[in-house]
Formats: C-alpha cells, structure tokens, sequence
C-alpha cells in the first residue's frame, strides 16, 4: 500500500517541483513503510474496519467508500485522480491574491493545464458552469490537529472526519501538527502520523512536527526530517511548564539550529511559568470552572512570550511565525516588530476571529469548555474585529484554524478542574466563511487579500507556492467557487464534525463554497461531498522558502560583527584573587583585618576594602592614568569616536 | 530604629546656619525666601527671619537653592570576582557630595545562597564607618529559595528596607526564572516593598556571548553586541508583565535604551504602577565608545546593560525623562580601575561592570535637559531628588525644602559650567567617562545634616558622619493604587449547576493539578502518555473511533448545544 502512494506521488509531481526528494531516500522511506505497514497491518486494517462501520450511520456522501480496504481504496484513488476527471471550469472569475480575471479553467490529471478564454479542450470533458462566481485557489489550513490525543484518547475529528469538514468549507489543504510526546522519537512519531494520515485524509496535507524538549537527540532527527522527509517547519513551546516548556537558552538554540536548516519556527507564545503560577492561585481560590482558563491566562502573557520569542527570532536571524494569534495585544506586538523589519509571520484562528471569550463565564458548563484553547479567547468583544483590520492591512498573514475537537465527554474529563480540561476549538469547516463574513463582506479587505490570507500566503511561507495556493496552469488543481453572496446559518447538526457541538453555534455566514475541487476531482459539490478516504497525498516541503528566507539570507551574508583591532594592552592587570573565574570571591578566603570581629563568613568584603584603599589608589592607578587618558579634548572629542 | 548611629548626637548642633537670598527650587514651585536651619534640620523658611545670633550666614543671591539630591543607585560595596570597586563608601560618598548628591542608596550584594541579613549587617558596619552622607540601602536577591521569606520579613519590618532588586540577568550566577521572580514579587507586594529589576534576558546573554567569543570577539565591543538593546527590552516587558500579574510595583533600574524607555512609557499609560531609572551614562554619553581603539578607554564603559551604540538615546532619555515618562536619575556608580578591567582584557566577559557617574549625575541632567529648555527647574529637582524620596518613602524628610525637612540642601549655579576630567574629580578611579565634557550647572554650597561639606572649590567631609535612614514598607506614593486594585480584583467563579452529562474515562488515572514534571500526562493538551510502546496512537485511535463518536455525543448533543437561535443568541450570553 505505501508503495502505491510512492508511486503515485511521484507521478504526480509537477515537473517544476519535481524531486524534492532524492530517488534514494525514496527507497529507504518505502522499505522503512513496508516494514512498518507490515507490522501494523492487522491493527491498521481492523481499527479502520471499526471506523467504516461507525460511519456508517452518518450521512456523509461518502457511500462508496464503505466496507472497502484501503488496499482498494488507494487503488481506486489512483484511478481516479490519474486520468478519469478532466474538468472545465467555465465562467468564473479567477482571483489570484495578485490580480482577478475573468477565464475558463482546464483540469486534467490533477493538474491545472490551460487557463484562458476560449479554451480548446478534448472531448467528453465534464463542464462546470462558475456563472461569474469567484474563482479560487483552495484554502490551505495551516494549522490542525487531527491526531493529537488528549490522555491517550484521540480527538473525535480524525484525518478522515477533519478534512471532510475542511473540504466542505473550502479547504483542500491542511497542514497537521504532529506532537510528539517528551521522551519519544520525533522520525518515529512523524512516520506514525503520516501512515495515519496517508490512509484516512480526503485531501492534500503536510505536517509540522512540535519539538516537545530540546535535546542532542533531537538535532539528529531533525536533520532527517529536513533534508530528507520533506519537512521545513517545528513548533516550539513556550508554554506548557514541565512538559513541553523550553527556556530561553533552548529556545536559543533550537532557533540558531532550525535557521542554519532553512527551517520555520512555529512558537507556541505564552508564558507558561506565569500560567503555572496563576493556575495554582485560581484553583486556591476555588474558581474551577472554564473561567479559570482564561483567568489564569491573561493576554499580557501571550503579548509578552510573543515579544520574547521575537526577540529571539532576531537576535538568532531566524524567521518566526506565531501560531495562534488570539489577543489585540499580542497582534500589535507583532506588528510593531515587523515594522522594525523582523521576519515574523502572525497566525490569527478562525475562533478569534469570530468570537470572543465572553462564553467562558456562560452558565452552562459544557458551552464554556467548549471555547478552552490556548491561548485563550479574549474576552475583549473587540478582538476579532481588530484582528481582521490587521490582517487586512497585511500586518497578520495567515489564517489557521487550530482545529481540535474533543466531545463533551472529553471535555468534562476537567469538569471539576479547569487545567485538565482538553484544549481546541473547532474552525476547519467555518474558516474561509469567517474571514469572508468579517473582513471581505464588509470591505475590509479585497477578495485578492482573501485569497492572500485563506491560502496563497501560507503556501508561500511553507513553501508550497505556487504548486499551492495559486490558479495557474502547472498549480495542483485545488480549486473552489466561491458563492459570496450565499448566507449559511452555522450549526451542529449540519457540520461534517463528529462534534455534537459547534463555538460559533447559530451564527450567520455570508460567503460559501459552492462547488470544491480537490487534485482535480469535484468533491463538494451541491452541498454534498464525495470524498474517499486515503486520497489525500503528503506533500513534501523543502527548506529555506524564498518568502521567509531571502531576507534571512541576505542578513547573514551583510551583518558581519567584527572585532576592533588593538594594539595589545601592557598596562597593569589586577591580581584576582580567588581561583575560579567567573565565580564571585569565595567564603573561605580572607578575614578582614581592619574591623569587625564575626564569623569569617561574614566579612569577607572587609578585607577586600583595605587592598584596594590602599594598592589601587596609591601605587598602580595614578602612573598608568596617564598613559589610557584621552587627552583632554571637550566634548567633540568624546561624541565623534567611532 | 536603635541602630542608627552613634554619631548623629554630637557634632552637628553647632551648626546653625541661615541661607539667603536665593530661590528655593522645590518639585511644585520656586520661590524667593531664606532658610534658617538648625541641628540638622530646617527650621524656618521666610523673609526677614529672626534667628538667634553669631548663625553662619551664607549667601545664595543670583543661585538657586534645592534640595540634595538622592542617588538611589549605587555599589560602592559588591564586589566582583572578589575585586572591590575602586570607589568605596567614603570616596563615592564623598564624591556625590561634591556633586551636589546628600544621599544615596547602595546596592547589598549578598553571594547566593548567603544569609541576607549577614550581608546588610556586613554593609552596615561598612558604611557606618566610612560613609560622609546618609545613605540607605537596596538588598539584592540574587538566589531565591522558599527560606527567604524570613529574611525578607524581617528586613522590611526591623531593618527598614523597602526595596529588593532582581536579576534577570548573569546566568547562573544571579538570574532569576519568571516562576521565581513571580513568587518574589508576590511576596514583596505582601510585604510592602517595591520590586526593582536588572532588566536583560540573560539566557539570550549567555549564548551570544559564546558565539561571540567563537567568532574570535574578545575586547569590550563584544560586550555591547551580545547585550543588544532588545534583549534589554524583552526583559523589561517580561518583568512588567510579571509585575503586572502579581500586582506589585516595578521600578526598572538602569534603563539604557530607547525602546527600552518605551517599553517603560507604554506600560504606564496602560495604568501599570512602573518607575523608570534612567543613569548618568546613559544620559550623558553613548556607546560609540566601546568600538575605541583605546582598550583602557573601552573597557571603561562596560556595563550592563551597555550604553546605547545610538548617539541619540541621551537626548531621547532625556525627554521621556522631562515629560514624566521616567522618573527617576540615578548614577549606578560601581567604578573598577583600569587595572582591575584588565582582567578581561583577553576575554570580555571578565571585564567587570560599572562606570562612574556619582558626581556629575545632578550635572548632566542640568546641562541635558534644562539648559536645553526640555525641562523646568522643578522637574530637575524632581527627577534628581523628590521622585526618589517619594517611591522610597524618604519623603518629605529627603527630596523638600520645608521645614522639618533635613538640612541636605545644594546652592546650585546655573549659569557657569564646569569641566569634567579624571584630574579633577574626586574619585580613585583614573579614567572619567565623560572626560572633557563641558557642563552647565554645578553645586557652589553643599549642605549635609546641616553642615557645610562643600563651598567653592573647599571640599570638607567628615567620615563616618552619614547616618543610616531607614525606610518604611508600603510608601503611599507607590502603594496607594496597589493596595485599591488588590481590593477590587478578586476574580470570582461562575455559579453552576453540576455537570453531571457523560465523563469521558480517562485510562491513566494520574489526577495531579498542575503538570508536575514527573507524571507528564495530565493537565496538558498533549497526547498519548509517553508509554514504553511505539504505536500508543494507532489504540487510541480504534478506542475513539466506536466509544465517543457512537454511544454517548450525539445523545448528548440535545443537551448541551444552545438552541438554534441565531447571532444574538450566542453574544449576548454571559
């Protein structure tokens, strides 16, 4: 099964992308897959028996899938997405996050062939009517977590559940975090996730691997995962005390180490030592509620690890993308710091962009869990407008979803304690919607910035541009009419999420797709998706992205810290006394002479006192003082050395 | 306060003095009228005074007359890799004299982990006896553990110390975490002392200094490169914030750069109870210096954080410090002979710390800010003088003319300059960092506890004369709105039913709180318990796949969700 996709992936490459891997290392990754798909093999297939039953009540369209092995599945996928659909997209606007025009779209093998008026096509091609609606470049999510277990139980939207909500909102590419546990391998961690993946995801995706400690170890793996598993971003974070917190020093240097790779940082910003403190001093005060979460994690603290962690990134050369922007003051951190010219990329989600953290304090309990993810909502009902005036401007420039969902029962696990309840928010399905209803519907932002925002943004930070994120004859053929006039009214009941309940619960969205390409297949279309479980690809990633690193680069190369060139000093030079350097004087030493009686201890300095009154002042100072004082010269003189 | 010394009974009472015809300069207002002072403090202040006869009169006519002003920032004492400053109690003090300074605040020092009662007494006897003006004293904590709460309690209740200082910075060595300096600035709050900081993220320090040493850096321009601005900066909005969650006043100590100050700036508009203490370097030079291809005259600007490479910080400082923006000039007076910076003249790191700056602290403000218009007369006197004795709890003993006050009083000249050299001044030290600098504004009569120390050009000190001052916990002008907010924040739980829908079963029943590092399973959003076995996910995965989605969430479903209500529903809950 695993050499099928190999096969597949190969072939399907473009030719401007193709080989981001050598043919070698092709090799070894089948053999390792073979190995492991036979290890797994039992366990894979009957769990995945297991979940096709349980779908089998739900009313997805997803009725061929059922009861088939994946064997078939990825056998039938490779039919599919290799010749059968050829695809005309007629009509439509096309808008780039450059420009819009009006053209027809050609599809073939996946792949976007032509792009113009007055196409010539073969026959027996199947014909989409746009009528004058948008045009657009799939949405890329670049933030999800579909397979992060909470206390060993998965959350409930799985690859195959979460890129079905994804499609069904536009989205055709997802990039997961992989989030390993401390202690465990990161290659070993990544190839779980990605076998898990490869045959449960109905649409393109690539992963970001969380360093949970920082470590030798890890260097080594992380290499790997560069140069030769197509992976070029790392979360690190900043929260989280004793489990995944890094300090500074580490944070350091897995940014020095991560940019000599040419990789991404992603951070996690918030402060987990002051999270730490304050959720002990909130449950001392016997608020155990959801309250508590965002109590115990006010906005300072995100606006300040978020200040950190680009201070950091600059001292380091290294570009930083914070996930998770969720409060006005940890975006106007950010943007103030690119006005100073770092290189840092803002991640606001959907949650914040289109509620706020008022729901914490709701009466109902299960509601107010609901909204738990960190950082937290803001409780300012301010924030999500802000947020998208900034992503308008450019200040913010991609749009996540941090998609994680736990059920009810998942969540009440912190019933009784707020610190154990289960963080995220759904906002896979809802994310383009949002950012449509809020920024574009309302004129913020242009329907280019929308595409900019929602997908080709991403794409270029990940380094996926323009085989993602653009229409344009070579792109993969991930594409969406956008119907921006539609209104969708928001509910459970009618999500793809396996969650029984939905944050933004009743709320109106103007602007949705009506009809989703996806490698060149229609997917969604009428309101129904028609997807196949395994279809989805890995997409590897290579290193130093032009859009974050050319100016990385560019830094190294012209920020040369030189050494000023002295004659060498011969004055007099002061005994120290003590032995280790470095070290403030040692209690043992000296007993003062002048005063006091005491312990030893306690008068050390004394007698450090008397030498100097007497050797510094006297003998040594007062002769060399000729020699180092600049001649008296007025101010001038001071002000004009370089 | 039994302690405060021996010798504040005798000598002074002969001294009764009366100061004429000049202009008072307070923090409120000036005006014209005499001081009569007596016993060491001032006894009446007003025209065609009656005063006893044979008292010394002494003429101000054409000079203003202020208060002395208070250095709150020095060490004349700590010692570095066993290295004493060159200037001790007596010759810093004496040269703050000269500078128009009556008062200062040192820095206790105590090695970690040692008692830091030992180290105030140590300090006390020290200054005791070498000291020619009062001083008072700051306690830094340079290792905190749990047993330190003692110490503290009893230092801000018996000892009269209201201030402790905390590193964030020299790894290793002083450095506090955020945890740590949570916990401190908690308990200082409960206590009633001010939180002050050494404001630079030392661990960043740290690495760039390694990397800086590999690059084959190793004179003092090594040390301004890895102690950036910014790590100076990320660190005073680290510490803000942290203050800011403990509810306890910060004070800033050595603020050395530009967007350090608005950091500062910033956080006080937001309402943040945060004092910034700009120093005499960094207003009065920049740190071009330390790229001098004199190795001696580098290594005389090392400090921490270094002075700003921007030749425009000292005027910028000086106008966040007129418009109330900072608020306090101190001088971080810690002075190392040449031959003592030599230590690291092969390694810039041993290169120890500290500039001169005691006497031409009152100076430079003059000449920087008010001979250039960004300042009045009164705001001099307060940012070199009442500011400090208001957040220290000094006043209206120090930092005022008003009778009861203490006779600590300057006759200052605002019109001649003077100019500063290394020849000149009254330190031990032969390098001066703001040598040749031409100032406008110099102190003509300085009076100490009422006494005359200096007149002209006579410099007459008396050591051992300077006086402990004690300090009370809980200053007014800090703590009033610290003590309002802790009043109205208590944060308060949302009454709710019981949940009592379906709990998911956790497998692994470890119920600690907080994650604590050793069960690392629990309060965190991370996955899979880190068990012996590789392929944990891939059980859970199946575990999921029937129990949750089947049985119990859409049943539940009914319950929980808000019924479909449309946008208003969903805002308007509380």
């Amino acid at each position: 099964m695993s050499g099928c996709r190999l096969w597949n992936r190969e072939h399907e490459l473009p030719v401007y992308l193709a080989n981001p891997v050598t043919s070698h290392q092709h090799k070894s990754a089948g053999t390792r897959c073979a190995a492991e798909g036979a290890r797994d093999s039992s366990n894979c297939s009957s769990s995945s028996a297991s979940r096709d039953r349980s779908r089998e009540r739900e009313p997805s369209g997803d009725e061929s899938t059922r009861a088939r092995s994946h064997h078939a599945c990825t056998e039938e996928a490779r039919d599919n997405n290799g010749q059968s659909e050829r695809l005309l997209i007629k009509g439509g606007r096309v808008v780039n996050d450059d420009q819009s025009f009006y053209a027809d779209v050609y599809v073939e093998d996946g792949v976007i062939k032509q792009v113009g008026e007055n196409l010539v096509v073969p026959g027996g091609v199947r014909v989409v009517e746009a009528e004058g609606r948008m045009v657009i470049p799939g949405g890329i999510d670049t933030n999800t977590c579909l397979n992060k277990a909470y206390l060993d139980s998965p959350p409930v939207d799985d690859f195959y559940q979460g890129t079905k909500a994804a499609l069904a909102g536009g989205t055709t590419m997802i990039i997961d975090h992989v989030t390993p546990q401390p202690g465990t391998s990161l290659l070993q961690v990544f190839e779980q996730w990605q076998e898990v993946a490869d045959r449960k995801c109905c649409c393109d995706y690539s992963l970001h691997v969380d360093i949970p400690q920082w470590d030798e170890g890890v260097k080594d793996e992380l290499e790997v995962l560069v140069q030769e598993k197509g992976i070029n971003s790392f979360q690190v974070y900043m929260a989280y005390k004793d489990l995944f917190q890094m300090t500074d020093t580490q944070l350091y240097e897995a940014f020095s180490f991560l940019s000599n790779l040419g990789a991404v940082v992603l951070v996690h910003a918030e402060n987990g030592d002051l999270i730490a403190q304050e959720q002990k001093k909130i449950l001392e005060m016997g608020i155990t509620g959801p309250e508590g979460h965002p109590l115990s994690r006010p906005e300072e603290l995100e606006a300040e690890a978020v200040f950190r962690a680009i201070t950091i990134g600059n001292r380091v050369n290294c570009p930083v993308y914070i996930t998770r922007v969720m409060s006005k003051s940890a975006a106007d951190t950010l943007t103030q710091a690119r006005r100073k010219g770092c290189v840092v990329f803002g991640e606001p989600l959907t949650a914040s962009l289109a509620t706020d953290g008022s729901h914490y304090w709701n009466r109902n309990w299960a509601k107010a869990a609901a909204c738990v993810t960190s950082p937290p909502l803001s409780p300012d009902p301010t924030t999500p407008q802000h947020l998208h005036t900034l992503l308008a401007c450019g200040d913010l420039q991609v749009v996540g979803s941090g998609h994680c969902a736990y059920s009810t029962a998942q969540k009440a696990i912190g019933k009784d304690n707020f610190t154990l309840i289960p963080e995220g928010t759904n906002g896979l399905e809802e994310r383009m919607g949002f950012v449509w209803d809020r920024a574009a519907a309302l004129g913020k932002m242009d329907e280019n910035q929308f595409v900019a925002v929602t997908s080709t943004n991403a794409a270029k930070i990940f380094n996926l541009y323009p085989r993602k994120g653009r229409i344009a004859v070579g792109s993969d053929a991930d594409i969406v009419i956008w119907d921006p006039d539609r209104i969708k009214t928001i509910t459970a009941k009618l999500q793809q999420s396996a969650l029984e309940y939905n944050i933004f619960e009743g709320m109106e969205c103007r602007g949705v797709p009506v009809l989703v390409v996806s490698q060149g297949r229609v997917v969604y279309e009428d309101d129904k998706l028609n997807v196949q479980q395994g279809t989805g690809r890995f997409i590897p990633r290579k290193p130093f992205p032009d859009h974050a690193y050319q100016r990385i680069n560019t830094r190294n190369k012209v920020i040369g810290r030189q050494a000023v060139s002295r004659g060498v000093y011969d004055g007099p030079v002061y005994d120290v006394p003590s032995t280790p350097k470095y070290i403030t004087p040692a209690p043992s030493a000296k007993t003062s002479p002048t005063t006091q009686q005491p312990p030893p201890i306690r008068n050390l300095h004394q007698s450090n006192f008397s030498l100097s009154g007497a050797q510094v002042d006297d003998n040594v100072p007062r002769r060399s003082g000729h020699r180092i004082i600049a001649p008296p010269g007025g101010r001038s003189n001071i002000t004009s050395l370089g | 306060m039994s302690f405060q010394g021996k010798k504040n009974i005798p000598r002074l009472t002969s001294d009764k003095l009366i100061i004429k015809g000049g202009k008072i300069v307070n923090d409120d207002q000036s005006f014209y009228a005499d001081i009569y002072i007596e016993d060491g403090t001032i006894k009446q202040i007003g025209e065609n005074l009656i005063v006893p006869s044979g008292v010394k009169t002494v003429d101000a006519y054409g000079h203003i007359v202020i208060p002395g002003g208070i250095d709150v920032n020095t060490s004349l004492q700590a010692p570095h890799m066993g290295m004493s400053p060159a200037d001790d109690f007596y010759h810093g003090t004496r040269a703050a004299l000269a500078g128009g300074t009556t008062m200062i605040i040192d820095h206790v020092v105590p090695e970690p982990g040692a008692s830091l009662l030992a180290a105030f007494d140590q300090w006390r006897d020290t200054a005791d006896k070498r000291s020619c003006c009062d001083y008072s004293l700051h306690i830094d904590i340079t290792r905190w553990h749990e047993g330190m709460f003692e110490e503290l309690e009893t230092l801000v209740k018996d000892h009269g110390v209201n201030s402790f200082l905390v590193y964030m910075a020299y790894k290793d060595k002083y450095q506090s975490s955020d945890s740590q300096m949570y916990e401190i600035f908690s308990i200082l709050r409960d206590l009633g002392a001010i939180a002050q900081v050494h404001a630079e993220n030392g661990d960043i320090i740290d690495e760039e200094q390694k990397k800086l040493l590999d690059l084959g850096i190793t004179g003092p321009e090594g040390h301004v490169l890895s102690h950036s601005e910014e790590v100076e900066t990320e660190a005073v909005y680290r510490a803000i914030t942290i203050a800011k969650q403990a509810n306890c006043p910060l004070y800033v100590t050595k603020v050395m750069s530009k967007p350090a100050a608005d950091v500062v700036a910033k956080a006080r508009k937001k309402g943040m109870v945060v004092y910034g203490e700009p120093i005499t370097a960094s207003l009065g030079t920049d740190g071009s210096h330390y790229w001098s291809k004199n190795w001696a005259k580098a290594a005389a600007f090392v400090m921490s954080p270094p002075l700003s490479p921007d030749p425009a910080t000292p005027d910028y400082l000086n106008s966040m410090l007129s418009c109330g923006d900072l608020q306090v000039t101190a001088s971080a007076h810690c002075t190392f002979s040449t031959a003592q910076k030599a230590v690291g003249k092969d390694n810039f790191t041993f290169i120890p710390e500290g500039t001169n700056g005691i006497e031409e602290r009152m100076s430079i403000v003059w000449d920087k800010a008010v001979a250039t218009g960004k300042m009045d007369e009164n705001e001099f006197v307060a940012v070199t003088s009442t500011n400090a004795a208001k957040i220290f709890n000094l006043y209206p003993r120090k930092g005022r003319i008003a009778v009861g006050s203490d006779a600590d009083l300057v006759i200052w000249n605002t019109k001649e300059t003077k100019t500063f050299s290394a020849k000149s001044h009254n330190l031990t030290v032969e390098m001066n960092i703001f040598e040749g600098m031409e100032c406008r504004g110099f102190p003509v009569v300085v009076i100490s506890q009422g006494r005359i120390i200096l007149e002209g050009e006579k410099l007459d000190v008396m050591e051992g004369s300077g006086r402990f001052v004690p300090r009370k916990a809980f200053p007014d002008y800090v703590y009033k709105r610290i003590k309002a907010r802790s009043r109205m924040a208590e944060a308060r739980g949302v009454p709710r039913g019981n949940y009592d829908g379906p709990v998911h079963d956790v497998i692994s029943m470890t119920k600690s709180v907080p994650p604590t590092p050793t069960t690392r399973g629990p309060s965190c959003p991370g996955k899979t318990t880190a068990g012996p076995a590789r392929n944990l996910h891939q059980s859970g995965f199946t575990l999921s796949g029937t129990q949750m989605d089947d049985h119990i969430p859409r049943r539940t479903a009914q319950r929980i969700v808000a019924p479909p209500g449309g946008r208003s529903n969903i805002t308007s809950l509380s």
